[in-house]
């Protein structure tokens, strides 16, 4: 593997830092024009960054550190898994052997953080929203690990720099039909992972039906701000790797950069679809959604073994 | 070639997961519908072209039975039953999602240990024959509902016609369409039987007739 040239590696951070909050703001115009409404601009998440920032934060008396680390924290450890994570090139600036585990467990970390925080403040709607979160990432995440498991079988490697580059390893496999099967089973670990419908609501504005929302209700300000960024870098994470999966990518630069950004914008207008065309499940028919995308990674990992590495 | 008949398998494997995932009996149907309208392609995505004429009549009749007609028989059952919901079945819906992965496993590890008598068409035929067969069994143990049993037993026949895809040097076409014609009569039978359990009890629940007295 070669590492990653000083001016795609500067490219890399440009596009991670620049681009996530884009997604938002595509999904809800999606939403809005499907609901034939004309919607808020597309800048407007970064605008609304931006207001946030110059805020003062509120802290409520009961808090401790904890609920001031939980926004750092979600947003520094989404930070810290896009820099695992190819985006334009075929390779990330950082890259070791496992790298796709350290990946997940990043992730994981910032939802831990993030559930932490919500229990911090003690109130009894941010519990209830902290364990719906940790009771659907615990089902999600073993999805996410199973896909990952089936990308790393199939190329014999374990580095997100070998399984998404698909000239050097087994090339039939990135055009087998099992790739749909896996890329089905992330974007359902996307919709989950990301708050969306069917599994949650981003704009319910009832604290009962809520669960990422209702979990950082008491954050205001910058923090809410960190949050905010956080929450559309891991989309924008998500969508990366789902267009890494499914699109084949140029050696790096511009071309590369062009296709990682028709491949989120696209996996954005998807995610706008669903919320749109979908009802939100109930609560207890997640788990069972979440159960099938597991089995559909199991069984394209049962196809891959019997196909031999 | 091997790449379409691996995603035929992928798409009726599937499908056979959603047939037990779902709770509408309808859906399920549908989904053994459209396993039918696959697997009437496998043959040729396999590369059986032996006597071509016959192979194209077997094709468009299991596409017109499992496809259609079968389907069409087993939803005007469920109108005629007003049933729409598989209420209560005996296992939970999520543990059946967990238990169909688990027999999909099964399969895959069982085929690993299968002695077939010549070398299969394509590697995934013989573990997704076991996967529909066990699935098809899955459903018929654990619904409630007379009419998704009988989804069951299709899924089961499924499983046997994909499974003598992989023996197809051995089988003539001539016993395949003889077979799906016992599994038509079968339904039609099964048609008649759900019908008039559904006017004499009013419901179809299966659990409910180990009670009878007479």
């Amino acid at each position: 593997m070669n590492a990653l040239r000083p001016l795609d590696a500067l490219l890399h951070a440009a596009l991670l830092l620049v681009l996530p909050p884009l997604l938002p703001g595509v999904v809800a115009r999606v939403k809005a024009i499907v609901a034939g409404r004309r919607g808020p601009p597309l800048l407007q998440p970064y605008r609304d960054l931006a207001r946030l920032v110059r805020k003062g934060a509120v802290y409520g008396e009961g808090t401790s550190w904890v609920f001031r680390a939980g926004p750092v924290i979600s947003l520094a450890t989404a930070l810290a898994a896009g820099l695992l994570l190819p985006l334009h090139a075929r390779v990330a600036p950082l890259l070791f052997p496992g790298d796709v585990v350290a990946f997940a467990a990043l992730l994981g970390l910032g939802r831990f953080f993030t559930v932490a925080a919500a229990l911090d403040t003690g109130s009894a709607f941010e519990g209830m929203g902290a364990s719906r979160e940790a009771s659907f990432g615990a089902l999600a995440e073993p999805v996410l690990l199973l896909v990952l498991t089936l990308l790393c079988v199939a190329v014999g490697q374990a580095g997100f720099s070998e399984v998404l580059e698909p000239g050097k390893a087994d090339a039939a496999v990135f055009t087998h039909p099992v790739l749909v099967v896996a890329a089905a089973a992330l974007f359902v670990v996307l919709l989950s992972e990301n708050s969306r419908i069917p599994v949650d609501d981003p704009n319910t504005h009832l604290e009962l039906t809520m669960i990422h929302e209702v979990m950082v209700l008491d954050h205001s300000g910058p923090d809410l701000a960190f949050i905010e960024y956080g929450a559309a870098v891991k989309l924008f994470l998500f969508a990366a790797l789902l267009t890494h999966l499914v699109l084949p990518f140029p050696a790096g630069g511009p071309a590369g950069a062009g296709v990682l950004l028709a491949g989120t914008l696209a996996v954005a207008v998807a995610v706008g679809l669903v919320e749109s065309l979908m009802a939100r499940l109930p609560l207890r028919r997640v788990p069972q959604l979440l159960m099938s995308a597991g089995a559909l990674a199991a069984l394209g990992l049962a196809v891959i073994l019997q196909r031999g590495p | 070639m091997s790449q379409l008949g691996d995603f035929l398998l992928l798409v009726v494997v599937i499908l056979g997961l959603q047939a037990v995932a779902t709770s509408r009996i309808t859906a399920a149907v549908r989904a053994v519908a459209l396993q039918g309208a696959a697997l009437a392609f496998l043959p040729f995505a396999l590369g059986h072209v032996h006597g071509v004429w016959g192979m194209v009549t077997s094709c468009a009749v299991v596409l017109v039975l499992k496809g259609a007609v079968i389907p069409l028989l087993l939803r005007r059952a469920i109108e005629k039953a007003r049933v729409v919901h598989e209420a209560a079945p005996f296992v939970s819906l999520h543990l059946s999602v967990l238990l169909g992965a688990a027999l999909v496993g099964a399969a895959f590890w069982i085929s690993s240990r299968l002695v077939l008598p010549g070398p299969a068409p394509n590697r995934l035929v013989v573990p997704i024959a076991l996967a529909t067969l066990l699935l098809g069994f899955l459903v018929i143990v654990t619904r409630r509902k007379a009419v998704t049993q009988v989804v069951g037993y299709l899924m089961l026949e499924n499983g046997v016609f994909i499974f003598g895809q992989a023996l197809a040097v051995h089988l003539s076409w001539a016993v395949e369409l003889a077979i799906l014609l016992d599994v038509l009569a079968g339904v039609f039978v099964m048609g008649i039987a759900i019908h008039q359990i559904s006017r004499e009890f009013d419901h179809i629940d299966v659990d409910a007739l180990s009670e009878l007295r007479d």
